[in-house]
Formats: C-alpha cells, sequence, structure tokens
C-alpha cells in the first residue's frame, strides 16, 4: 500500500509447523488413555486449543464430549475422564473435589490431567495431600507456542506478566525457556541473542541450560538474531491509547486468540459474527498497520475497486461469464463480506472514538508524553475520575502521568488517589499497592523536582540503599527516568513540524506521531549497532540486565543474509498490537522480518487489569 | 588351504569344527570334579563352587569366579547355606540359589548385593534342583521342592513367583526337566518316567510328541536349543528325539546306542544351521548327533563343561578351552576342498597376486566372468568375520580387498565395519580380557551390551578405547563409561577423599552426560558425605545438586542452589521439605534470605494457606503487605459487618506502624462509610453496603435522600467539582428539571455550566439546556449554542469574539441551505483575518 518497503525482505519460516507438532502430541496423549472419555477444557485454553485440533479430530480419538472447566461439580457419566488444564493449583484443588465427590459417591473413573505447557510440582503436591496422587494420571502436553499469524506467536499466558512482575514468581520463566529452546531447535541456530531485562537474562539462562543439556544438530538456521526484552523496560507504549487499526480494534473489541466477535452494531444485523484477524484476509492484511485516520479512505477506495471488478461482467459473453464465476465470483463475494466487515467496524470505531473527550484524551497523553501543560493535563485526568468515565481507563492516564513525570508530586499524588478511592472504592488501595511495586504510579520524593532529578540522573540509577527493601522485588520499583530516555532516543519528535500519517516517516506514526515507542526504538538501536556499544547510558537509565550472546556458529552463517534478516523478538510480559505494527515498519524499512513471540498479546486495559488488587 | 579344513568333520551336508579358544591360565587342583560350575554364555564368566555339600564351619566350600580365559576374578569362602545351583544373570550377576529357598546375588567381584527368598514353604521342603533361565524378560529361576512341586520367577529383578500347579502322579524327583519360554509364556516341561507334561500357569497337560512312544524307554534327560525353538529327549534305551519345542513334530530319531544318561546334553546350531545338531557329554565321549542321523564322536580325556552359546558350545576343561560349532556355510564355501566358489577363487587369486603370479589375472577373470566378483568379495568379509584365528582373518580381508580394486561401484561399509569389530573383537578375546565372542554372538549382544559387560569387569580403559574407535556418540559411549568409573573410584576406601575428588574431576572433566550429583550420592551411599559434597561442587547444573543436598540434609544449601537453577519447582520442592523438617521460625527465616524462594511460598499461601500468609509478613515486620492483607481479607468478610471493620482497623493500624498515613486515612474513611451505609440500610433499606463513595452518593440521590447525600459530602470532603457533577447528572436523568435549576442558582457553579447545557442535552431536554446556555462563559459560549443546535447564536458569539478557528467550527455545521448565515460567517471571518 502506501509504503511498499524494500523488496528484497526475506521470506519467513513456516510456523505451521508449530501447530502440527502440538496437534501430534496431543493426539499422542489423548491415545495414551484408550477408549471413550469426556474432557474438560480450560476456559482460556478453549481458543488456542480450537486452532490446534479441532473438535472432529478430538472426537477421532475418542473424546466423547466436551466440556468447558467451570468449578463446579461434573455431570459426566463418562468412565474416564481427562482435564486439559493450565499448571494452576486453583484447578487442581477442583479436580481434587470432584475426585473425591466420585470417591465418596462409589463411582470409580479413571481420571487424567494434562498439563499444558508443563506440570508444576505445586500441583502434583496438591494431588498428594489430597491423598489422589495414585488415582489421577498426569501428563504435560508441551503446547509452548501458537502462531497466531505468520510472523506472531503467543505463548498465551497472560498470566505471565502479574505472575512474574508483581508476584515475582518465576515459575514461568523456564516455561519461556522451553519455548524458546523449541523455535531453536526447529528454526535456529541463531547467531546473535540480544536481550534487555531480568526475565529475559533468566530465560535465556534456562534457554542456555537446555541447549546444553540436549544434544545439537547442525541445521540450516532459518533464524537470525533473536531479542528478548521485558515488559517492565517499557511501560510507556502499552499504556497509550492505541490508534493503528489492529491495536484500535483490540482496544475495543478484544482480539482473543487471533480472533474477534464482531458485534452487532458492526454487522448490522442481530448477530455477532467471528472473524479470524490474520493475513489470510486479504482486507485487513492492508490496513492493519495503517493509522486509523487512513483506513476509512482507504477501504472505500478498495469498495470502489469492488464494484470494478463486480461491473466487469456486464457485457461478457458466456464464456468470459464462465471463467468470471468459477475464478473470480468466489474471491470477489469473499472480499466483498470482509470488506463490510471492516466499514462496520470503521463505523462502530468513529462512533465511539471521534468524539470531542478521545481526542481531548489523545491530546492529553500526547501533552504528558511531550512533558508540557502537565498542570492541564492533571485537571483533565482529575474530572476524567470524577466523572467515572471508566475505571481502567483513569489508572491508566494516572500511570502515564506517574511514568513520564517520574512520578507525582505528593499533593496530587494524594488528591488524585483520594478521588478515585471515593470513585471507586476503597479496594483500590491494593491496587494502588501493586502500581506501586511495579513503579507504574509512585509519588515523587519530596525535595526532587524534576529538573534536579534530571541533573543527577545517572547517580541515582544504583542507589538502591533509598528505602529499605523487603525483598528483591520492590527493587523493580524503580524510579523511571522516561524524559530523560526520551531526550537521549529521540523517542518524541519535534512537534511544530507536520507529520504526514499517511507517508510515515518513523515508527512514530503509530502514536499519530507523538511518539516512537521505546520498545521498538531500543531494538532498531541495537539492531543497527550490533551490540549495546553506544546505548550504556540508556541502559543505565533502564536499570541495566542487557546482554548479548553470539550464538554457537554466529560467524559461518553470515554468509547467508537471508536468515540473517530474520530477527525474532521476544517480549516477556506481552506486547502490543501497535508495537507490532512498529516492528513491522521498521523491518520495510530496514529489510528485516521480525517474528514477534510474545507471553500474549496485551494492551493498556489488559496491562491495568492484571494489577487491579481485589483480585488474587 | 588344506590345514584350515583339518578339523572340519563332516556331519550330513555340514561340517563341525573345533576351535581352540584358550589354555585356560587357571590351575585347578582338582579338575572339576566335585563343583558347581556355572558359565554364562557370550563368553560371560565362570564360577566354581567347590564341593557344595560341605557345610561344617571348619572347613568351608570356596567360591571361585574366573574370567573365561581362567583367569581368577576373585574367591572367597561360601559362608551361607548349602547351594543347589549357581547361574549368571544378563547384567553379570551370579546367582546362588540355596538349599532353603534364599537366592543369594553377588556381582562379578564377589561383593554381596541382595537376596530374595522363593517362598516360605521351600524353607520346609528344601529345593531339590533349580535351573537360571534367560527370557526376553530378564533372567529367572525355577525350581523343583522337595514336595516335588515347581515355583517360578521370570525376572528376578521384578520378582513375581509362581507356584506352579501339582504333577499328577508325581511321587518323587521328576526323571528330568527344562524351562521353556514360548508365546511370551514360562512354562515348564518336565518327564515322569515315559510321560511328559507341560506345566504353565494354570494348568499341568500331558504330551506326547509324534514320535515318542511309550516304548522307547522314559525319558531321562531333555534339552531345549537357546533360542527355545528346538528341543532334545533322550531315553533310557538310548535313543536320542530331536524336535521343536512346541511340540508338533518331530525331526529325527537317533538311537545313540549308550544306555546311560549323559552328563550334559547341549543344543549346537547357528542362525541358519544347516544341520542343527545336539552334542552330548558323558564321562569319556562328546558326540554330536545330528539331525541326518550322523554322529561325529569326539574322545576326552578330562571332565569339562558344556556352555551352549547362540552359535555353538563352548567346551571348558581343567587345561583349555574350544568352541564347537557348525562351519558357517561362508566359510565352508571358501575353505572346502576344491570350491570353485566366488569368495576361495578371489581368495586364490589374491594368494597368486602376492606371489607375483599371473594367475592372479586367471583367477580374477574367471570370477569376472560369472560377473561374482562382488560376490566373492562379500563372501571374503563374511567368511573373516566367522573366523578366529588371526591370520585367517587377514588373509581374508586382504583379499576381500585385493577384490574391491576391480569394482566400481562396491559399497566399502561392510568391509569397514567387519575390519572395526574385528578389531574390537579380537582385542576383547584377548586373554587377559576372556571374552571369547564370535562375531554373530557380538551382533546379538550388541556393542552396548559389550561395552557393560566391559564396565562390569572393571576393563574401563579398554571399553573407553573401544567408544573412541568406534567413535559411538559420548552420550552412549565415553561418558557412561566414565560415570561407572567415578562411581567404582568413589567406593575406594584406601584413598582420601581429597584424592578421589581430584582424580573424578581430572578424568571426568566436562564430559557431556556425565553427572557429578550421580557421582556424589555413590560417594554419599558409600557413607562418604564429604566426598559427597566435594563432587557436587564439580556439577555444573545447579538443580542437580539439590536431591542429594536434600537427603544429606543440607538444607540450606539445597535451597540456595535450587533457586541459582531458577527451577521454580525445584524450589518448591526444597521449600517443602524444608516447612516440614524445621519449626517455623527457622524456616521462615530461611525463605527471608532467599526472596525467589519467599515469593514462590506466598504465591503457594496466597491460594492455600492465607493464614501463613500472615505470619509471614509479621515476621518480616513488613506493615504494609499486613496492612493490605487485612484489607483483602476483609473483603471476604463481606457478610459480618463487624469483623469486616476489626480487619479493617488493624488494617489501619498497619499502615500507621508503616508510615502511611494516606492508605491509614482512606481505610478510616471506609470505616466511617461503611458505618454510614450500615446505618441508612438498617433505617431506609436503601442496599448501600459496600459501595464506593460516589456510588453511595449517587444510590442516595437517586433515591432522593438528598440531605444524607449532602452530608457525605461534607463530611468526606468529597471536591465540589465531583458533587455537582454528581448531582447535576442524577437530577437531570430523574428530570426533575425545578430541582436542577435551584440547584444551579445555589452558588456558583465550580463545574461551569457547560456542563449543565451538555447534560441536558444528553436527557433530551433541549428546552431545559437552553436555560443555561445565557449563563456560560464567554469561551464555552459557541460550545454551547452548538450543543442546543442553535447555529445562530453560535455564529453571534463567534462573531462578537472575533475568533476565526470557533467560525469555522460553526461553518461546518452550516447546512448549505443557510447561505444567510454563511455569508455573514464568511464575511466575519474574511474581517478578523485581517486584524
Amino acid at each position: 500500500m502506501a509504503h511498499s518497503g524494500r523488496r528484497d525482505s526475506p521470506e519467513l519460516p513456516d510456523f505451521s509447523l508449530l501447530k502440527r507438532l502440538a496437534r501430534d502430541q496431543l493426539i499422542y496423549l489423548l491415545e495414551q488413555l484408550p477408549g471413550k472419555k469426556d474432557l474438560f477444557i480450560e476456559a482460556d485454553l478453549m481458543s488456542p486449543l480450537d486452532r490446534i485440533a479441532n473438535v472432529s479430530t478430538l472426537k477421532q480419538h475418542e473424546v466423547d464430549k466436551l466440556y468447558k472447566v467451570e468449578y463446579k461439580p461434573i455431570i459426566s457419566t463418562s468412565d474416564q475422564v481427562c482435564f486439559l488444564i493450565r499448571p494452576r493449583i486453583q484447578t487442581v484443588k477442583w479436580i481434587c473435589d470432584v475426585a473425591n465427590a466420585d470417591k465418596a459417591a462409589g463411582k470409580f473413573r479413571r481420571y487424567k490431567i494434562i498439563f499444558t505447557p508443563q506440570k508444576f510440582y505445586a500441583c502434583e503436591a496438591v494431588l498428594e495431600e489430597q491423598g489422589l496422587f495414585g488415582d489421577v494420571t498426569t501428563d504435560e502436553w508441551a503446547f509452548y507456542l501458537l502462531p497466531l499469524d505468520d510472523d506472531i506467536i503467543s505463548l498465551e499466558l497472560p498470566e505471565f506478566f502479574r505472575d512474574n512482575f508483581l508476584a515475582g514468581d518465576q515459575r514461568w520463566v523456564r516455561t519461556v525457556g522451553s519455548a524458546l529452546h523449541l523455535l531453536h531447535s526447529i528454526y535456529g541456530p541463531f547467531s546473535k541473542i540480544y536481550g534487555i531485562g531480568r526475565c529475559a537474562k533468566m530465560a535465556y539462562e534456562s534457554w542456555k541450560e537446555q541447549v546444553e543439556e540436549g544434544d545439537t544438530k547442525a541445521r540450516q538456521a532459518e533464524i537470525g538474531n533473536a531479542f528478548l526484552i521485558d515488559r517492565d523496560v517499557d511501560y510507556i507504549t502499552p499504556l497509550c491509547s492505541q490508534v493503528v487499526y489492529e491495536g484500535l480494534v483490540d482496544d475495543i473489541f478484544r482480539i482473543k486468540c487471533g480472533c474477534v466477535e464482531f458485534g452487532h452494531d458492526v454487522t448490522s444485523s442481530d448477530k455477532s459474527v467471528k472473524v479470524m484477524l490474520n493475513s489470510q484476509d486479504k482486507v485487513f492484511s492492508e490496513i492493519r498497520n495503517e493509522h486509523f485516520s487512513n483506513v476509512f479512505s482507504f477501504l472505500s477506495q478498495k469498495a470502489r475497486n469492488l464494484q470494478t471488478a463486480y461491473d466487469k461482467r456486464r457485457g461478457m459473453d458466456i464464456k468470459q461469464m464462465k471463467t468470471f464465476v468459477s475464478e473470480e465470483l468466489k474471491g470477489l463475494k469473499q472480499e466483498h463480506r470482509l470488506l463490510s466487515l471492516h466499514i462496520g467496524a470503521c463505523e462502530s470505531i468513529m462512533k465511539k472514538k471521534t468524539k470531542q473527550d478521545f481526542q481531548e484524551l489523545l491530546k492529553t497523553e500526547h501533552s504528558l508524553l511531550e512533558g508540557f501543560e502537565i498542570r492541564e493535563c492533571i485537571s483533565f485526568i482529575e474530572e476524567h475520575i470524577n466523572r467515572q468515565v471508566s475505571m481502567i481507563e483513569s489508572l491508566r492516564l494516572l500511570c502515564l502521568l506517574s511514568i513520564t513525570e517520574n512520578g507525582l508530586l505528593p499533593k496530587d499524588f494524594r488528591a488524585l488517589k483520594a478521588q478515585y478511592l471515593q470513585s471507586y472504592g476503597v479496594d483500590h488501595l491494593l491496587t494502588f499497592a501493586n502500581l506501586r511495586q511495579l513503579g507504574l504510579l509512585v509519588e515523587q520524593q519530596p525535595g526532587e523536582t524534576l529538573t534536579v532529578m534530571e541533573s543527577k540522573v545517572g547517580k541515582l540509577v544504583n542507589d538502591k540503599t533509598a528505602g529499605k527493601l523487603t525483598d528483591a522485588f520492590s527493587s523493580l520499583a524503580k524510579k523511571s527516568h522516561f524524559r530523560a530516555l526520551s531526550r537521549k532516543l529521540n523517542l518524541v519528535p519535534k512537534s511544530d513540524e507536520e507529520y504526514d500519517l499517511r507517508v510515515p516517516r518513523d515508527m512514530a506514526y503509530i502514536f499519530s506521531g507523538a511518539y516512537i515507542p521505546l520498545s521498538c526504538k531500543l531494538i532498531e538501536q541495537v539492531l543497527e549497532r550490533d551490540s549495546w556499544t553506544g546505548l550504556e547510558e540508556v541502559t543505565k537509565l533502564l536499570n541495566g540486565h542487557e546482554f548479548a550472546f553470539t550464538g554457537s556458529n554466529g560467524a559461518d552463517l553470515r554468509a547467508k543474509s537471508d536468515a540473517q534478516r530474520i530477527i525474532l523478538v521476544m517480549f516477556l510480559g506481552g506486547c502490543t498490537f501497535s508495537e507490532i505494527s512498529a516492528l513491522r515498519f521498521l523491518g520495510r524499512e530496514r529489510g528485516y522480518k521480525f517474528i514477534v513471540v510474545t507471553t500474549a498479546i496485551t494492551n493498556s486495559s489488559r496491562l491495568i487489569e492484571a494489577l487491579l488488587g481485589n483480585k488474587v | 588351504m588344506a590345514f584350515i579344513t583339518a578339523n572340519w568333520n563332516p556331519l550330513g551336508e555340514a561340517f563341525y569344527r573345533k576351535t581352540d579358544l584358550y589354555e585356560m591360565s587357571w590351575n585347578l587342583q582338582d579338575g572339576l570334579r566335585d563343583s558347581l560350575v556355572a558359565a554364562a554364555p557370550y563368553g560371560g564368566p565362570i564360577a566354581f563352587l567347590r564341593e557344595p555339600h560341605r557345610c561344617s564351619p571348619s572347613s568351608r566350600p570356596l567360591l571361585e569366579i574366573y574370567s573365561s580365559s581362567g583367569v581368577q576374578i576373585t574367591s572367597f569362602p561360601w559362608k551361607s547355606g548349602p547351594v543347589v545351583q549357581l547361574g549368571w544373570t544378563v547384567s553379570d550377576e551370579l546367582l546362588c540359589v540355596q538349599k532353603d529357598g534364599t537366592v543369594l546375588i553377588y556381582d562379578l567381584f564377589g561383593s554381596f548385593k541382595r537376596h530374595f527368598s522363593l517362598g516360605q514353604e521351600v524353607v520346609q521342603t528344601q529345593v531339590l534342583e533349580a535351573k537360571v533361565f534367560h527370557s526376553p524378560y530378564g533372567t529367572g529361576v525355577a525350581i523343583v521342592t522337595g514336595s516335588y512341586r515347581f515355583t517360578l520367577a521370570t525376572n528376578i529383578d521384578d520378582l513375581k513367583l509362581r507356584r506352579l500347579p501339582e504333577v499328577p502322579g508325581l511321587h518323587g524327583k521328576p526323571s528330568s526337566w527344562v524351562v521353556l519360554t514360548q508365546d511370551r509364556q514360562t512354562k515348564v516341561l518336565l518327564s515322569n518316567g515315559p510321560e511328559l507334561y507341560i506345566l504353565d500357569n494354570t494348568s499341568c497337560t500331558a504330551v506326547c510328541p509324534p514320535g515318542v512312544s511309550p516304548l522307547s524307554g522314559s525319558i531321562v534327560h531333555m534339552s531345549v536349543s537357546f533360542s527355545y525353538k528346538y528341543l532334545a529327549l533322550f531315553t533310557d534305551t538310548g535313543h536320542l528325539w530331536l524336535g521343536p519345542s512346541h511340540l508338533q513334530d518331530e525331526l529325527i530319531k537317533v538311537d545313540t546306542k549308550k544306555m546311560t544318561t549323559p552328563k550334559q546334553m547341549v543344543w549346537c546350531r547357528r542362525p541358519q544351521s544347516q544341520q542343527p545338531s545336539v552334542v552330548l557329554l558323558w564321562d569319556r565321549l562328546l558326540l554330536v548327533a545330528g539331525v541326518c542321523r550322523d554322529t561325529v564322536q569326539f574322545p576326552i580325556e578330562e571332565p569339562c563343561v558344556l556352555v551352549g552359546e547362540l552359535d555353538g558350545v563352548r567346551i571348558i576343561s581343567s587345561t583349555n578351552q574350544e568352541l564347537l560349532q557348525e562351519v558357517p556355510l561362508v566359510c565352508q564355501e571358501i575353505f572346502k576342498i576344491a570350491s570353485m566358489a566366488p569368495g576361495a577363487l578371489l581368495l586364490e587369486a589374491h594368494r597368486e597376486y602376492e606371489k607375483c603370479s599371473q594367475k592372479a589375472d586367471e583367477y580374477l577373470r574367471e570370477i569376472k566372468e560369472q560377473s561374482m566378483l562382488g560376490e566373492s568379495v562379500r563372501q571374503c568379509v563374511e567368511a573373516a568375520a566367522h573366523e578366529y584365528d588371526t591370520n585367517t582373518q587377514k588373509s581374508l580381508l586382504r583379499a576381500a580387498s585385493f577384490g574391491k580394486c576391480f569394482l566400481t561401484d562396491y559399497s566399502p561399509d561392510q568391509f569397514v565395519s567387519t575390519c572395526r569389530e574385528l578389531r574390537v573383537l579380537n582385542a576383547v578375546r584377548e586373554a587377559g580380557v576372556g571374552l571369547p565372542l564370535t562375531h554373530t554372538q557380538f551382533k546379538q549382544m550388541t556393542l552396548q551390551v559389550l561395552i557393560d559387560r566391559l564396565v562390569y569387569r572393571r576393563l574401563y580403559p579398554l571399553a573407553i578405547e573401544i567408544c573412541r574407535y568406534l567413535k559411538i556418540p559420548d552420550y552412549q559411549g565415553v561418558s557412561r563409561v566414565l560415570k561407572h568409573w567415578a562411581s567404582c573410584k568413589v567406593q575406594q576406601k584406601d584413598l582420601s577423599d581429597e584424592a578421589i575428588a581430584r582424580a573424578v574431576c581430572v578424568k571426568v572433566g566436562d564430559s557431556p552426560g556425565v553427572s557429578y550429583s550421580h557421582i556424589a550420592a555413590k560417594a554419599y551411599e558409600c557413607g562418604r558425605p564429604e566426598l559427597a559434597i566435594k563432587l557436587l561442587d564439580f556439577e555444573a547444573r545447579s538443580g542437580e545438586q539439590v536431591p542429594l543436598l536434600l537427603k544429606m540434609k543440607r538444607s540450606q544449601l539445597a535451597l540456595s542452589k535450587a533457586v541459582e537453577s531458577g527451577d521454580t519447582d525445584l524450589v518448591y520442592t526444597v521449600v517443602s521439605y524444608l516447612k516440614s523438617e524445621m519449626n517455623r521460625g527457622d524456616f521462615f527465616m530461611t525463605l527471608r534470605n532467599q526472596p525467589v524462594a519467599l515469593s514462590l511460598y506466598r504465591q503457594f499461601c496466597k491460594l492455600q494457606e492465607q493464614e501463613t500468609l500472615k505470619d509471614l509478613y509479621n515476621q518480616d515486620d513488613d506493615h504494609q503487605e499486613l496492612a493490605n492483607y487485612y484489607v483483602t481479607a476483609s473483603y471476604r468478610e463481606k457478610q459480618r459487618l463487624e469483623s469486616r471493620l476489626s480487619l479493617l482497623q488493624s488494617a489501619v493500624d498497619e499502615y500507621n506502624k508503616a508510615k502511611n498515613e494516606f492508605a491509614a486515612k482512606a481505610t478510616e474513611d471506609e470505616m466511617r462509610l461503611l458505618r454510614f451505609q450500615r446505618k441508612l440500610d438498617d433505617e431506609k433499606g436503601a442496599g448501600l453496603l459496600g459501595l464506593s463513595l460516589q456510588a453511595t452518593m449517587e444510590a442516595l440521590l437517586a433515591l432522593g435522600l438528598h440531605k444524607q447525600a449532602e452530608q457525605l459530602y461534607r463530611d468526606f470532603r468529597v471536591p465540589d467539582k465531583r458533587y455537582w457533577w454528581l448531582k447535576l447528572k442524577s437530577l437531570a436523568e430523574k428530570e426533575e428539571w425545578e430541582e436542577l435549576e435551584k440547584f444551579s442558582k445555589s452558588k456558583k457553579s465550580p463545574i461551569g455550566y457547560l456542563a449543565f447545557v451538555e447534560v441536558c442535552i444528553k436527557c433530551n431536554n433541549k428546552y431545559e439546556a437552553k436555560k443555561y446556555v445565557s449563563k456560560v462563559t464567554p469561551e464555552q459560549k459557541v460550545k454551547a449554542h452548538l450543543a442546543v443546535s442553535d447555529l445562530e447564536g453560535a455564529a453571534d458569539a463567534a462573531i462578537e469574539r472575533r475568533n476565526e478557528s470557533e467560525m469555522v467550527v460553526v461553518l461546518s455545521r452550516c447546512p448549505a441551505s443557510d447561505r444567510l448565515l454563511i455569508e455573514r460567517l464568511n464575511r466575519a471571518r474574511a474581517t478578523a483575518a485581517k486584524k
């Protein structure tokens, strides 16, 4: 479309292999329990499972009935019951209840738990505690990676973010290591690995260990470099409102596992429609990375083209008509359907977003990023809270304010928090505690104004004596140095120039030209330099933990330049569609292809919801 | 080459030969007389127990273990009860079946490993006879007891005793019996006089194979072949019956004309045997009886023992050891006198070539004419594999190599692998090693097993050399050997911990697949914890160290190693272990130093043990978290207000201790609010409990309880703006327009009046909205007018303010029909632009 990019961009590896592997293993596991059986599936595994094996595949392997895990007594009549779950204590406890209830009723069944992607000792300990270790057999389904699209692979572990960054529970790190190992063993070997963040480092080490344990065969690499990045390196980007089409659809309709459900306001009929959003959708693939302001005009152009294509049939003779019907019509019909859906979605988005409030919201966000008219921003946020616009949005703005301003002034901090508690209840004290722990919403240390702060930024970074740290993870309650970073990396383009969103200059287009996502900028810089050299000050501001390692065969693969330009980026703690769009843009500009691997697709609401205090 | 065939004895179509294996290097005083002997197949070790029935304490029998070549491995006096039978397991362990039914297991070096019993009743009835047998499941033991009952164990490593049913009419020792493994079932075949019975798990069936008539006498000896496929029966009339072991057919009956019962009867055949035969041993005679009714007889001078092998019979006497086997077909073809087989011609050609004779060419031509050159090379290579004599091997391989030169597309694989394998076989056949394996046996037992056997014999250097020579991947080869070596090394009591640790480290280094923790575990088993710790230090993967450290009660160290490994499962294992081992205080203190473990445990507590969580925070004096804990807890007490309040009070106290005044204040407010809500709920049934302040006020206003709402507004110092918004919305929603107007005039609106306009419009009351337009500040006038869609007014306001951008906004809303207004605005714009 508007920007064509370099033509020599390399081909992406075929990730459908991952699906096949997962399916074969699942079938194998199901066959380990011969005979008819009922399958209980954890709710958040339903969609991922659907991408791997559909109902008829499961039925072929003697799955009789399918149920969703609902934490209620079960009504299955089968004498073999299989549970497909995430390794969560809560679910295992429920299964114990089921088994114990059957025992009490004198009913005998065979129980099998398939943990995916792996089992945890804690879960087995629950079985042991309940005296069911022998009655319930367990297995692992090593389903680590779900390819959502040609260039997006998800671990579908949204809890990774809260568990790892908030609770300091590192159990998923090994899972990420294994996922990386899987990718490495199929598509590797990687020639270089970069990373930043504590968790990224640990995941790297876990992976390294697994590589050393297994034996390695020399293969032709399909992926060149890998880049691991922790979500806590950059909280700003996911907290901003998304304005690229795919991100916007996610913000408004919530894309689940690569699939979105459009309600009746979009389909303009009474039933809702589920649509897969990926590169197979020809219309969507052209607009997904576009700034929203371009989308509508593009769609109308597309509609006109479609009409012309339909019109072609006028004046055709029978033979031409025959070929038209057999070859083109189906494609056109399909395109027609998709087009009308996306136009519907656009209308619905316009209705919601072109209102005055949204413009002001964006304006506030941009002011925060640029760092001026802060007082106006604060009053905007205050009014936002007062008028109870949205519980999540208000928190998001508060966090954005805190990070960009390196904490709130004590007066504002208290006032805003008090207002918020009045609006949404005191239980949010816990939310605030969580946000504080992550450094998302903090109070400025008294006496430190912004300018003073910036002048001694370098000195303060390693100053860990500030405040007694009750555990190592409070150290994550670090200071944000957004301003300094922004200046060093040139994250906020000069606002006096007009930014043409049709012809993006840089990655800032994904935020209407107001801000280049920090995460993507880091990746760009490191790839450009082929190392972290020259970025020392930046990494210092980001609390360090950066690393770069040359893989086993870094040198000899230089020649295979095609694979070298395929870059795997792994986000630990989730990434947004906007970031993916930005990376795609960067890829087009520089002749790279990025593969995004993430623990889950996130956005501002998911991020904040994960940190709400009143959920255990 | 006549001399190669010198020891060939024809038997029907085939030939049998005896090959010298070793001059036995042992020095047996009494020969093999009066001893229990057990020699394992596949060139396994030989065990002797002299005079097994002697059991007086003064002169105990001596148990000796030799390698196949007669090198003594160990010997020790037998101190346990009388032994009925000796036997070897597949993993070179010695089984000693005692009369009382106890089976003792020793390793190759005579150290006791374990024992098991064959059942209680055997203690009473005693074992009459025992047999050790090998089946696909492993090594088994079968006995017949004093009450003439059979008991079986098919795999001694997974002991399941099976007492077989009674045999009708058996009132004495069975005249002979064997164990058969057929169709994955183990059975006993026994004879009682002329009758034959098959005993399986459930039944005893009398059988009568074709050709065995009661007239031919009672069956006194029987033997089953190595593969359990064939059976031989010997009757007291000297008849020998040969047939398949399923007893449906008969191969042949031979009359040996020997009335005495042979000492041993062993099948002698090979895979693809041409002429299966049975070897019978009497005191002075060795007789080979083939299916062709022919026999070969060898006189013998001294007592010997036969050991059945896959492809022959080993004959061990006190001075030497021989292998009796059918000459493999390919060797026959090559070496048979006047053979014209391609292999034979090639061998001849090469011999002539070495003599620089042109005859070489003639022979070659002859082979080539038949286009059998490839075949001839194959024959030579194959024959070399079967030969025991290294010179013969060499000449055959040279001939093959010579022939290969004239072939363009011959794959060298077979040649190369045969050369390598022969080199290995020759090395293990050395008397010092004493594993007289044939190539066929080697192929059957596989290289892996051969290396295992070498390792059992502690021939580590040789094993490693073989692994390296055959380029076996380290995991299966060198590393495995090193692991065994190190495990053995740590048991050497005469060396200091330091020396052993160093020796192990130097040798093992960081070979892949060798786990130091495994070696350390061995050291710990041998009672050397210090050594174990030293060895653990070498373990690179900290995760591997943990289980042993726990076993050694080094729990603190285990915890830090587990944390280091980054494997949370491991951390959790240690944590739950510590939890049960330590008292609470110590446990918490330990966790406190390990943040990773602590947060893991906290996660667990959050789901499983809320109370423990509190104790944890208490121990740490973490007031902030403790307060948060109380707040969380208060939300679980939704129903009972009192406990909820007391929990919140605790939270307030903790927040105060944590110097978090803000949170303390907020919590106090919450308590106040809860009490207030409770009061109103009781008085008016308002259903407020648990709502946020905002929601409470909303609810109050919705219920028309303005006074109470006002009270909250004042008590909780709700910002004016919030309250005004709230009241505005609430009144508008309830369409209390008069009340709204009154409210708007109560004082100057802190939220301005545009809000009034907008809210009214939202509630679809343009009329009311218009009332407030005049009150709006000049800056917002245009917006207000536009909101009530009063374009004229908006235009007026914009023009009055001479604000161009506002004019543009108004213009954009003007319908094209309203030309008058558009013109007016455009004019104003023009003038505004001028200035």
